[in-house]
This record gives C-alpha cells, sequence and structure tokens, in this order.
C-alpha cells in the first residue's frame, strides 16, 4: 500500500515539477509548484516526521506559495503569456541536465547504502528537546542565528518594499 | 522508512526534481519563475537530508534539524526577493531579466 501510494507521489512530484518551469502561465506554474510541495509533504508523512511535514505545509504550501502567487498578481497581467527562451538553449540545456542526471544516478547506484530497517517514529518532544539543547550535538546555537536571521529578513523586506516613491509622496502630503 | 520502497528509487525521485529545478533556472527568462526553481531544488535537498536521515542514521535527528533550517532560510530568501522584485517593478515596469539594469554595477 505505502509503495503505490509512494508511487503516485513520485509521479505527481516528476510531472508538476516538469509542468511548472515549462507553463507559459505564469500563475499555473506557481499552482503547480503547490502541488509538487504539497506532494513532497505526503512523502514526509509516509516516513513518519509528521513534525516536519506540517511545517512544509504551513511555511512552504501556505506561506511561500501564497507570497509568490501575491508577487505574481501584483506584477503581471493574469492573462499574459510568458517570453520563452530560444528553442537551442532550450536543448542545450536539457542535454546538459541528463548529463548530469546520468552522472548523479550513476553514482547513487554504484554506492552500496547501509540501510537500517527500522520503524521509528520521532516525536515533536524529542525534536524540539535536541533543538533547545546546549549539550554536545544540539542546536542551539543555529536557531538563535536563524530567529536573528528571520528578524534581518522582516525588517530588510519591509525597508526595500517600502521604496523611495512612498517617502517622497508621504513628505510632499504631510 | 517506507516499507517496500528502497533508497534508490527516492534518490532518484530527488535527482529528477534538482534537474528540473536548474532546468528552469537556466531556461526561465522572468524573475517570478527563477524563483520558483529555487524552490523546486531547495526542496530536492531537503528531501535527501530527510532521506538519508531516516533510512541510515534512524537514531540521529541532525538531518531533520537541517531540514528546518534550510526552510527557514528558504522562507526569509523568497521574503526578501519578493520585495527586491517588487521594488524593481515599481522603478522599470518590468521583470524581465534582461531589462534589469539597475543593480548591475
Amino acid at each position: 500500500m505505502e509503495k503505490i501510494i509512494f508511487y503516485c507521489l513520485a509521479a505527481v512530484i516528476i510531472a508538476f515539477g516538469i509542468a511548472s518551469v515549462t507553463s507559459r502561465k505564469m500563475l499555473r506554474s506557481v499552482i503547480y509548484l503547490s502541488f509538487v510541495l504539497i506532494s513532497i509533504a505526503g512523502i514526509f508523512f509516509l516516513i513518519d516526521y509528521n513534525f516536519l511535514a506540517a511545517i512544509q505545509l504551513t511555511v512552504y504550501a501556505g506561506g511561500i506559495v501564497v507570497l509568490i502567487i501575491f508577487s505574481v498578481l501584483l506584477v503581471h497581467h493574469i492573462e499574459m503569456e510568458l517570453e520563452m527562451a530560444k528553442a537551442s538553449k532550450k536543448i542545450v540545456t536539457a542535454i546538459a541536465c541528463l548529463i548530469g542526471l546520468g552522472v548523479f544516478l550513476t553514482a547513487i547506484y554504484s554506492y552500496d547504502f547501509n540501510v537500517i530497517n527500522n520503524s521509528l517514529t520521532t516525536t515533536t518532544a524529542e525534536i524540539g528537546a535536541g533543538l533547545l539543547s546546549y549539550t554536545a550535538g544540539g542546536f542551539i546555537l543555529p536557531f538563535e542565528v536563524i530567529s536573528v536571521l528571520l528578524l534581518a529578513a522582516m525588517i530588510g523586506a519591509i525597508v526595500i518594499a517600502k521604496g523611495k516613491k512612498l517617502t517622497e509622496n508621504n513628505n510632499q502630503s504631510q | 522508512m517506507i516499507p517496500g520502497v528502497s533508497i534508490y528509487e527516492i534518490l532518484t525521485v530527488t535527482s529528477i526534481l534538482f534537474f528540473i529545478g536548474v532546468y528552469g533556472f537556466i531556461t526561465r527568462t522572468n524573475l517570478i519563475s527563477i524563483l520558483i526553481s529555487v524552490e523546486l531544488i531547495l526542496n530536492a535537498s531537503v528531501v535527501n537530508f530527510v532521506i538519508i536521515n531516516k533510512y541510515l542514521f534512524p537514531e540521529a535527528l541532525q538531518g531533520v534539524y537541517f531540514s528546518i533550517f534550510i526552510i527557514a532560510v528558504a522562507a526569509a530568501e523568497t521574503a526578501l526577493a519578493v520585495s527586491i522584485i517588487i521594488n524593481l517593478y515599481r522603478q522599470i515596469s518590468s521583470v524581465e531579466v534582461k531589462e534589469i539594469e539597475t543593480m548591475k554595477y
């Protein structure tokens, strides 16, 4: 049963991934991206990392996709079709990507992974305890750095998106 | 781990996803499309971290932590990129790569 679900998810990921980088309608390409992200959350559910799947659904499928849709709606007309690259460039890139994929797959399949059969379930409490522990192997420092990074990104996004025009208009109106 | 599914099949799927992202990154000429391709690449790497953690080192949780950090950095990056794109659109009314010259020098 899990096998069938995994193959369905893999087919959805690859098909909609290709659709999202080749579609000529901007908004559709974002929707295809959201299908890919939700299928990846499904894979996380399959391997019993429920917390990570929830993060994937909320941050990626909930946050990032909505942000990209907002920017598409602010920037484009909905009916506008994208300009495509030249056919020769597409073919060369596709061949290069296929060669790279071949190198990856030969490297992966020639390595003998030492797989451990297990059906462990990770609880959210374990993940939180590891994130906040400051003993050896704990992740408290990166956790703090990420919080500072998110604050910096928030301030930076506000300052950049506010722009010059807005401040000039404000000064005139005062 | 998923019963009946080997690690090779999952790594194949993520490799294909990664190269789909690379293909989109090179062939697209629109800033938002490039952002979408970057999201695909980041997601492929996240799945790789999680799968290798689960299949090879089920007792450890390092892969999960790194995935959480990658997702957080991707969220910050997307927010900044969207704000830059909107600011550029306000100034030059376009988000095509070849028309953007204001930040080149």
